[in-house]
């Protein structure tokens, strides 16, 4: 079990959680040794240079909380690493900061999204919605002025100056419109380019004080002129406006009202139409009792969660299997060219996974692809429910066939021989010796992997993806398909309709979470038995 | 002892992060710099960013503007309504005019208050595209829209109906010049904006419009008896039927398989003409042929606008950009050199025109084509009517399909 090859798994294949404890700083043992010591102040140098790095924006975001919690954890890591007592926790700190850091602050993420309505049209603040809703509303008041802006300062304060169409040059502040002395300015091309008195901004200096610019408004009677960019200005008005007192929406030019729903973030009317920008809010379980109720989502529920069942131990055993009659074949000393056998498996390995799903999509492709060229064949693989399901397991046998093959010939190389030997002499016949003596004890070391592999493939939201996108969809129900996973049956949910729903996403995400960590408990205490009885 | 090595390990980690400190400085000063300049932001995918660039650096230079032009590969609406709800977004973003429903129901973007002048200088589908709700939510820089594009040297005459193509086609394929009748992406999942013009010469409809020439998302078309009507028609032409429509022909293979000289005939948009170009096939683009006495094929018209995001830093240069220095017309022509979809402004049309046929001929056959429907309901739309399309290509009974996906269609809009 100790051997290379039955390292963790490698990112690529059937990298879904690498063991956390490992990586962080090298830990130092003491402060024995100038490499050691040099190691130590690197590290601890990075830290500190990360720490100061990350505080700026903290700063500048005036984010208080999260500077105090990257003070204290660089605060600890320093004494941790700095005093020579702890010994203990020199250990155990990296591995706890990663394990708060990369899985339980995402999973505190998930949970507290899965209770809100977070997604497309409900993102931000009710505040948020109200500022895009008046926004939106802003249109130009009927037979209002056009104005060549120009934006200029008067000892620092920032004012319009406007030339109307007749060329009429106007001085626009916060107090209103006043006529500009013809003689005081110089217009050019419609607008002002000189004024006595005022300093003329250009446009670099305009975008220095954009926030100031657009905000910007000169009131008038019909509304407000306002800026468009640097050059032009008309007069607006925003045609709905928030009211306190009703805590509503109203139009001016109708007088509709959206009261305020702050149950379902959003701006409703009598009709029971609402406004498009809504805001985010806590819905409680809903998101979770919605995923369990609703028909469209419930009924197929069963049915793709036994198909995700068998698309992953099919994968599991089709890979472990062939893995291991590759490595139980190359095994055998009496082999020649061993080596280059070996690395002609493990290529496939070494293929992006990615580029790889797509051709296996197209050699699969019914009239242009090579498999059904190839064997003269006529079959439409990505068109029939069986086919499909066929081809994806075969596509992922391909791919993962060669994890299995090097993990499988590192935990037989590390069998000592005097075990099947010490067999052989009591006369047991080969299937025998496999059987009792080297299965077993290969499954010692190989189960907590083949866990890992399927719940890395529980979750394989490129094999499908990239592949069948989930079809063939049956003509009568095109919510779900024949190779439909979990995964890809929430992404389409949350994300392929509507816009994003995170939440929602959010919620299904956490059921199948539910679903791989019981069947993996499960499957680790079954195998801390098998320890005890071969171990 | 013991002590005197940690005080060495503080001191060097102390000098170690001091260097970091010194890193960050020429950082912030950089900062202040823009600070006093005023910086301009823009995402856009990687074709435009390229042609983009050169103008927008010499607008930077012109204005003493910072311009930053940021090439952003995959998802750029999802990444764009993100960032922007995070504060760190660009402060103009390109992109397809049927995103606007989602960046307004997000606020990610804010109407551009064009002049009449202005406004008159686009072509008036361009300017109707990106209105929504009464607004005008980006500039136009390109209106594309599907065509029949068919390879002269196979098929010297424009089919005037669909019935006429698949005729001519047989005859290329019983010659043995051709292999397949039509190169029209379905896939096994269907594709809703490539089949559109056959739908609605079959006589079906989408949504509704309003009064004010809006959709109605109310008046959903899909379920209808046309719409099943129309899907009879597209069933004769599919996998039982005539065979000119098939699931394995998709977006991955369609214009490959044309180029290869595979099939003559190829109902695609602009973004197919570079390759085609570059396989020195002779070609023509006319208007994708309806069916025989049926109405006449709508492709839908999409239009590339730019917008200016509601909480970019610098709204005012923003809008200054593109309200006034978009309406150029050498920008327009260099970002059709970039990509040669048609460009919106009519004087830029006018310029390309003199040197490309190709643009005025995409214009013709998009003509009395269908606004891309940029109301957010459309997201609804897209996966249920293509699956429904593929199982019908397949195969499968119009009627269930159709009232199927009608079901699951207006159960999410309703939602």
């Amino acid at each position: 079990m100790t051997t290379d090859h039955a390292a963790p798994p490698v990112p690529r294949q059937r990298g879904g959680r690498r063991s956390v404890d490992s990586g962080g700083p090298p830990v130092p043992r003491g402060s024995q040794g100038l490499g050691g010591l040099a190691g130590k102040v690197v590290v601890l140098g990075l830290v500190a240079g990360i720490a100061v790095w990350g505080a700026f924006p903290l700063i500048g975001a005036r984010a208080w909380p999260g500077l105090a919690v990257l003070v204290v954890v660089t605060a600890l890591i320093f004494y941790v690493y700095l005093s020579g007592r702890h010994i203990p926790a020199k250990y155990l700190l990296p591995g706890t900061l990663f394990l708060i850091a990369f899985q339980i602050l995402p999973v505190l993420l998930t949970v507290s999204t899965a209770f809100s309505n977070f997604g497309d049209g409900h993102r931000g603040s009710k505040q948020d919605a109200i500022v895009a809703i008046r926004n939106a509303s802003i249109t130009q008041v009927e037979g209002g002025t056009e104005y060549g802006l120009t934006v200029a300062t008067r000892g620092g304060e920032l004012v319009f100056l406007l030339v109307d169409p007749t060329g009429a040059a106007f001085l626009g502040d916060a107090d209103g419109l006043e006529p500009l002395p013809a003689g005081d300015v110089t217009v050019s091309a419609g607008r002002v380019t000189r004024a006595q008195g005022y300093t003329v901004l250009n446009l670099g200096q305009v975008g220095a004080r954009s926030a100031e610019v657009t905000a910007f408004s000169v009131p008038t009677a019909n509304g407000a002129i306002q800026s468009t960019g640097a050059s032009r200005a008309s007069e607006r008005q925003a045609n709905r406006i928030y009211d306190e007192s009703c805590d509503c929406i109203v139009e001016r030019s109708t007088g509709n009202r959206w009261t305020a729903d702050n149950a379902a973030g959003s701006f409703v009317d009598s009709q029971g139409g609402h406004l498009a920008q809504g805001w985010r809010v806590g819905v409680g379980f809903d998101n979770f009792t919605r995923a369990l109720t609703e028909p469209t989502i419930a009924g197929p529920f069963f049915r793709t969660l036994v198909w995700n069942f068998a698309f992953s131990l099919g994968t599991v055993f089709t890979t472990f299997a062939l893995g291991l009659l590759c490595a139980l074949a190359l095994h055998s000393p009496r082999i020649r060219f061993r080596r280059t056998y070996r690395i002609l498996l493990v290529l496939p390995y070494a293929m992006p996974s990615f580029a790889m799903l797509l051709v296996w999509r197209d050699m699969f492709n019914a009239d242009f692809g090579l498999i059904n060229r190839l064997f003269n064949l006529n079959v439409d693989w990505m068109g029939q429910p069986w086919t499909a399901r066929f081809a994806v397991i075969l596509v992922q046998l391909w791919l993962g066939y060669p994890y299995m093959f090097l993990v499988a010939t590192g935990a037989l190389q590390a069998i000592p021989n005097e075990m099947n030997e010490a067999a052989l002499v009591d006369g047991a016949t080969p299937g025998q010796r496999f059987r009792r003596v080297t299965l077993p004890l290969l499954m010692v070391a190989l189960t907590p992997l083949l866990i890992a592999s399927f719940a890395y493939n529980f979750n394989n939201f490129n094999a499908i993806a990239l592949t069948t996108e989930g079809g063939p969809f049956p003509a009568d129900n095109t919510t779900i398909g024949a190779t439909d996973l979990l995964i890809t049956y929430t992404y389409r949910l949350a994300f392929g309709a509507q816009g994003a729903q995170y939440g929602f996403a959010a919620a299904i995400s956490f059921y199948i979470f539910l679903i791989v960590a019981v069947v993996s408990a499960i499957s680790f205490r079954r195998t801390r038995r098998q320890e005890e009885v071969y171990g | 002892m013991r002590i005197r090595t940690a005080g060495v390990v503080a001191a060097m980690a102390l000098a170690l992060a001091a260097a970091g400190c010194g890193d960050d400085k020429p950082a912030d000063s950089g900062t202040g710099q823009q600070q006093t300049g005023g910086s301009l932001v823009i995402w856009a995918d990687e074709k435009r960013t390229v042609a983009l660039k050169p103008f927008a650096e010499k607008f930077g230079t012109d204005n003493g503007v910072t311009v930053e032009v940021k090439a952003v590969t995959k998802d750029l609406q999802t990444n764009f309504v993100t960032a922007s709800q995070s504060g760190s977004g660009p402060d103009i973003v390109v992109g397809a005019h049927d995103w606007i429903g989602n960046l307004v129901q997000n606020g990610a973007i804010e109407p551009v208050q064009l002049s009449a002048a202005q406004k008159s200088a686009f072509q008036e589908i361009a300017t109707k595209a990106v209105t929504f709700n009464g607004q005008l939510y980006g500039v136009p820089y390109a209106v594309e829209n599907i065509a029949l594009i068919r390879n002269t040297d196979l098929a010297p005459t424009a089919p005037a109906t669909i019935e006429e193509l698949v005729a001519s086609a047989k005859q290329l394929k019983a010659a043995g010049k051709v292999s397949e009748l039509m190169c029209l992406q379905v896939g096994q999942n269907g594709d809703a904006y490539h089949i559109y013009p056959l739908y609605t010469s079959g006589g079906g409809y989408l949504f509704g419009t309003k009064s004010n020439g809006d959709y109605d998302p109310k008046d959903l078309g899909v379920g209808k008896p046309e719409s099943v009507a129309a899907f009879t028609k597209i069933r004769a032409l599919g996998e039982k039927g005539e065979g000119a429509l098939k699931r394995s022909i998709e977006g991955g293979n369609s214009i490959s398989t044309f180029t290869g000289k595979k099939c003559a005939y190829l109902i695609s948009g602009p973004w197919a003409i570079t390759d085609i170009k570059k396989a020195s096939i002779t070609y023509d683009i006319t208007p994708v042929p309806g069916f025989a006495g049926g109405r006449a094929a709508q492709p839908f018209v999409g239009v590339q606008a730019f917008y200016v995001a509601s909480k970019g830093k610098n709204k005012a240069v923003a809008q200054e950009f593109v309200a006034n220095y978009l309406t150029k017309t050498d920008l327009a022509a260099a970002l059709y050199q970039a990509e040669p979809r048609p460009p919106a402004l009519a004087a830029a049309l006018d310029q390309v025109k003199a040197t490309d046929p190709d643009a005025q001929k995409f214009l013709d056959a998009g003509k009395g084509g269908a606004i891309l429907p940029a109301i957010p309901e459309m997201a609804a739309i897209w996966d249920p009517f293509g699956k429904a399309e593929a199982a019908i290509v397949g195969g499968a009974d119009p009627n269930a399909t159709i009232t199927a996906a009608a079901k699951t269609i207006s159960g999410q809009i309703n939602k």
